[in-house]
C-alpha cells in the first residue's frame, strides 16, 4: 500500500540491537478514548450489545480479519505508521497470536483489600523459543503513563537471549533497565524475546496496557523501507587501532553499541548474534560489522577435510 | 547468641566476569528479617559496584556459579547471566 509509512534501515538496525521500536503518540486521542471506552464496555455487567467492545480473537487469525475496518482496533491497526511498522517487522498478513488488556489497579484498591503492591517478576513471554524468525508484541498505552503509574519495565538488548520465561525472575534489577513513561497513544513494537515485567501503580487511576502478539507468515527479509540502505551501511572500519573518527549512525554503528548489562565475554557474543540477526533481515550471509563473524568464518579447513589429528 | 534468633539476608550479584573484583551488572536482595522488602525494578543502581566491595562490607560469600565448558555447536548461544555470586549476612532478630 502506497501510504504505509515503513521503518527506515536505521530504525530496523536499532530494533536488531535493542529489541524494540518506539512510536510516540502515534495513535490519535480520539482513538485512545474510544479504546478505553471499548475496554470498559466489555467489563460492564449490563451490556446492551450495541456498544463497541474489544473482541475475542481466535489465535491464528490474520490481523486485518481480526480487526475490521471501522472498529477501534481496526482503525488503529490501519494507521499508516502502525501498519507500516508491523509490516516492516513481520510482513503483511501476520497472524494474531493473542491479545490482552493488562490493567494495574490504583494504589487505594490494594490498601482497601489489605494487599501489598508487588511488581511483576522479570520474564520473557511464552516459553523457550529458539526460532530464528521472530514475533513482535505491540505494547500500546492509550493514556499518559508517568513514572509513578508503573509502566512496563524492560531491558533493552535482551531479546536475543534464549531463556525459559520466568526462570530469570531472580534478576530483580539489571543495569540499563528502563521503565516506560510515555504520552497517550504511544506504541512500542517489541521483539518477542524482550525481558520485561509490570511495575507498581502509585496513582489513583487504572493503568491500561494493550498487548498484541503477531506471528509472521512470510520470511522477514527486507520488509522495511530500504531506500536509505546504501547511505546507512558502512564498509569494514578499523577496530582497535583507529586513526579516524568512526562514522556515526550507520547500520554497523547502531549494531555495535553495547548495553550497561553486558558481561565481558557474552557482550561480544551479543554483537555476533546481532550480526547474524541482521544477515537474516538482509538475506545476505556476507554482512558483518567490526569483523566479529568473518573472523570465525575464516577457516581454511571448513570444507570437510579431516583435521582431527 | 542463639542461632534461632538469627535471620539471613541474601544478596545476589551478577558480575561482568568470574572475578570477584569485576563490575556488577545485575543484583537482587532478599531480607529474612522482614525489615526490608525488595522486589523487581526497585533500584537503578546496585548496592555495590563489585563483589569484593560487598565482601568488604561484611557480606559472606556462600555460592559461586561454576565455569562451564561450551557445548559444541552451541558456543554462541546466550541465555542466563553466567557469573552469579550469592552472599549472606546473619542478622539478630532480637
Amino acid at each position: 500500500m502506497a501510504n504505509l509509512k515503513k521503518l527506515t534501515s536505521l530504525q530496523m538496525a536499532s530494533f536488531a540491537a535493542n529489541g524494540y521500536v518506539r512510536l510516540d503518540e502515534v495513535v490519535p486521542s480520539e482513538l485512545n478514548e474510544r479504546f478505553i471506552q471499548a475496554f470498559q464496555n466489555g467489563r460492564e455487567e449490563s451490556k446492551d450489545g450495541q456498544q463497541e467492545e474489544i473482541p475475542a480473537v481466535p489465535p491464528g487469525t490474520p490481523i486485518l480479519e481480526a480487526y475490521a475496518k471501522g472498529t477501534v482496533l481496526g482503525d488503529i491497526m490501519r494507521l499508516s505508521e502502525v501498519r507500516g511498522a508491523i509490516e516492516s517487522l513481520v510482513g503483511a498478513g501476520s497472524l494474531v497470536d493473542h491479545h490482552f488488556v493488562h490493567t494495574l489497579p490504583p494504589a487505594s484498591l490494594f490498601k482497601k483489600n489489605n494487599r501489598p503492591q508487588r511488581s511483576q517478576h522479570i520474564h520473557q513471554d511464552s516459553t523457550i523459543d529458539p526460532r530464528t524468525s521472530f514475533d513482535i508484541q505491540l505494547f500500546y498505552y492509550p493514556q499518559d503513563v508517568p513514572r509513578e503509574m508503573g509502566g512496563t519495565r524492560f531491558v533493552p538488548g535482551t531479546h536475543l537471549r534464549i531463556v525459559s520465561e520466568s526462570a530469570i525472575a531472580r534478576y530483580q534489577n539489571i543495569r540499563g533497565q528502563e521503565h516506560i513513561t510515555c504520552q497517550a497513544g504511544t506504541i512500542f513494537f517489541m521483539h518477542h524475546g524482550m525481558w520485561h515485567g509490570g511495575g507498581i501503580n502509585h496513582t489513583e487511576k487504572y493503568r491500561y496496557l494493550y498487548k498484541l502478539r503477531l506471528n509472521p507468515v512470510i520470511p522477514q527479509v527486507k520488509l522495511w523501507d530500504t531506500s536509505d540502505l546504501d547511505q546507512t551501511e558502512d564498509q569494514f572500519r578499523p577496530i582497535f587501532f583507529v586513526k579516524e573518527a568512526r562514522r556515526q549512525n550507520t547500520v554497523q554503528d547502531v549494531l555495535m553499541r553495547g548495553h550497561p548489562w553486558f558481561e565481558g565475554d557474552t557482550g561480544r557474543i551479543e554483537l555476533i548474534q546481532r550480526v547474524k540477526f541482521w544477515r537474516r533481515l538482509l538475506g545476505d550471509p556476507s554482512f558483518d560489522a567490526d569483523y566479529w563473524v568473518s573472523r570465525l568464518e575464516c577457516d581454511p579447513y571448513q570444507n570437510g577435510e579431516n583435521t582431527d589429528y | 547468641m542463639d542461632s534461632q534468633d538469627l535471620r539471613q539476608q541474601v544478596l545476589v550479584l551478577y558480575l561482568s566476569n568470574s572475578a570477584l573484583d569485576s563490575r556488577v551488572v545485575a543484583w537482587a536482595m532478599y531480607d529474612g528479617t522482614g525489615k526490608e522488602d525488595h522486589m523487581s525494578g526497585d533500584s537503578e543502581e546496585p548496592p555495590y559496584q563489585s563483589g569484593i566491595a560487598a565482601l568488604r562490607d561484611g557480606w559472606r560469600l556462600f555460592h559461586v556459579s561454576p565455569l562451564q565448558d561450551h557445548v559444541s555447536g552451541d558456543e554462541f548461544r546466550t541465555g542466563y547471566f553466567k557469573y552469579e555470586f550469592l552472599f549472606e549476612k546473619l542478622i539478630s532478630n532480637g
